[in-house]
């Protein structure tokens, strides 16, 4: 079972990921109305150029999902000081760096075809950016601070936590499309509401595959660095 | 407590005040910062207007970060910081202390380089001098609160120079911004009392915030 669950989660999001592409293009229409008095296209809030949304919001909810489980991970292991926390916090990072990536990079497409300009100092964007840079700097830390990047890394993601929201209230006029319970992703209709869930699906499915993987591997690497200590101590090798 | 807190914090004045090796060297290269602005910049008055609040927090980013790993490196070349985690005082007194001292040395190098800046930039930094001392203690306060948990867990971290920074900054990024905009309120054209005002609480909430938060975790942080 244990060792079927990764590749079983690997095909579904492979599958999910040509379904999602073939809804995306061939099977939503294209979100406008026609104004009648000038007879041209005018989009919804989404701008009518929203194909790419579908990735970018599916992206975003992962990238949230994952900070909040690393977030959550990194106190409890400061507070318990169980390895199996800290190799969680340090999977699920890892991962919303990628995915952040792909959030900050549809994010800019989209906005130069709907704003004209690949990016903009709204709140939303900026806290997205700041976030990003969290996850950054943790992925540094683990990776160069030597034997007490735990600690460090953890305390980084918890006040990374409380620091990210002060940013939302800081700057600018907020632009962005409207998400939470009220926003675009929950009032979509029809075709788009299928496409949309779809690809959520297969986003969160790919990001449990690369968490259980990454989790696997760094417990492995945990594990090899501590025999490694208690061989040198035992004076095994050198 | 807050008696041991401040004996730590005098403890680690009063090297400094012996030494004067941060101090000394901070302001020299404050000072050196705003010759390089001087250059960097276009300086007729409308634009230093713009960009003197940037020139002010960048500095005081820039050196407090510096004066907060060389005066933590102090504690581990004789290894005195697990002395003083050992010592009979709660741990947070050690955390409040150090604080306490990073804050007055953050504010030490201030009172260099704000001046400078306000003199060879030709800025109507002094306005409203009361308003501007409370933003920049509001924000020195912030920086040695943070920069003291991370630059405690760093000690024993390999190339903790370069991490130090790298970890700070974007926590500290609503700090900055609130304190740019702040000082940028007060130094404007038509001064914008009220916003300056917004941002000071502003500042002041976040120091709250992030307080609270290292009297949390700070035990757990810099204990092996």
């Amino acid at each position: 079972m244990n060792k079927l669950l990764v590749p079983v989660l690997c095909v579904l999001a492979a599958i999910g990921f040509v379904v999602s592409i073939y809804l995306v293009f061939f099977y939503t229409p294209l979100d406008f109305t026609i104004d009648h008095d000038s007879g041209r296209l005018v989009g919804t809030s989404l701008f009518f150029n929203e194909t790419i949304m579908y990735f970018h919001v599916a992206h975003a909810f992962v990238l949230f999902t994952a900070v909040f489980i690393g977030g959550i991970a990194s106190a409890l292991y400061l507070w318990k000081r169980k390895p199996v926390w800290d190799d969680i916090a340090a999977a699920t990072i890892d991962i919303s760096v990628a995915f952040g990536a792909v959030v900050l990079a549809t994010g800019s497409i989209w906005a130069k075809a709907a704003w004209d300009v690949w990016w903009q100092w709204e709140p939303r964007l900026t806290m997205s950016l700041l976030l990003w840079l969290i996850l950054v700097g943790y992925v540094l830390v683990r990776k160069f601070a030597g034997p007490t990047a735990d600690r460090v890394a953890a305390g980084m993601a918890i006040f990374g936590m409380v620091g990210v929201p002060f940013i939302y209230t800081m700057v600018g006029q907020d632009s962005h499309p409207g998400s939470g319970a009220n926003g675009v992703a929950f009032t979509l209709k029809g075709p788009m509401v299928v496409t949309f869930w779809v690809s959520v699906a297969t986003f969160m499915v790919w990001f449990a595959a690369l968490v259980i993987t990454r989790v696997q591997s760094t417990r492995l690497e945990r594990e090899v660095r501590e025999l490694r200590e208690r061989a040198l101590d035992l004076g095994v090798i050198e | 407590m807050l008696r041991h807190a401040l004996r730590i914090a005098w403890k680690d004045l009063r090297i400094e005040v012996r030494s004067k090796e941060i101090f000394m060297t901070m302001a020299f290269f404050g000072a050196l910062l705003v010759v390089i602005y001087s250059f960097a910049f276009p300086n007729d008055a409308a634009a230093i207007r713009g960009s003197v609040p940037g020139m002010l927090w960048v500095s005081l980013a820039f050196t407090g970060t510096i004066a907060l790993g060389r005066a933590f490196d102090r504690e581990r070349e004789n290894d005195t910081m697990r002395a003083l985690l050992l010592a009979p005082v709660p741990r947070l007194a050690v955390f409040v202390g150090k604080a306490i001292a990073m804050a007055a040395l953050i504010l030490g190098v201030a009172v260099v380089v704000v001046p400078l800046l306000a003199l060879w930039m030709n800025a109507p930094l002094f306005a409203f001098p009361l308003e501007l001392v409370v933003s920049i203690a509001a924000g020195a306060f912030g920086i040695a609160i943070i920069g003291s948990v991370f630059a405690a867990t760093l000690l024993k971290a390999r190339s903790r120079d370069v991490l130090l920074p790298v970890v700070l900054y974007p926590i500290l990024l609503p700090l900055f911004v609130a304190g740019t905009k702040c000082t940028a309120g007060l130094v404007a054209e038509h001064p914008n009392l009220e916003a300056a005002h917004y941002w000071m609480s502003f500042l002041g909430i976040y120091d709250a915030a992030f307080l609270v938060l290292s009297l949390w975790v700070f035990e757990s942080l810099v204990i092996e």
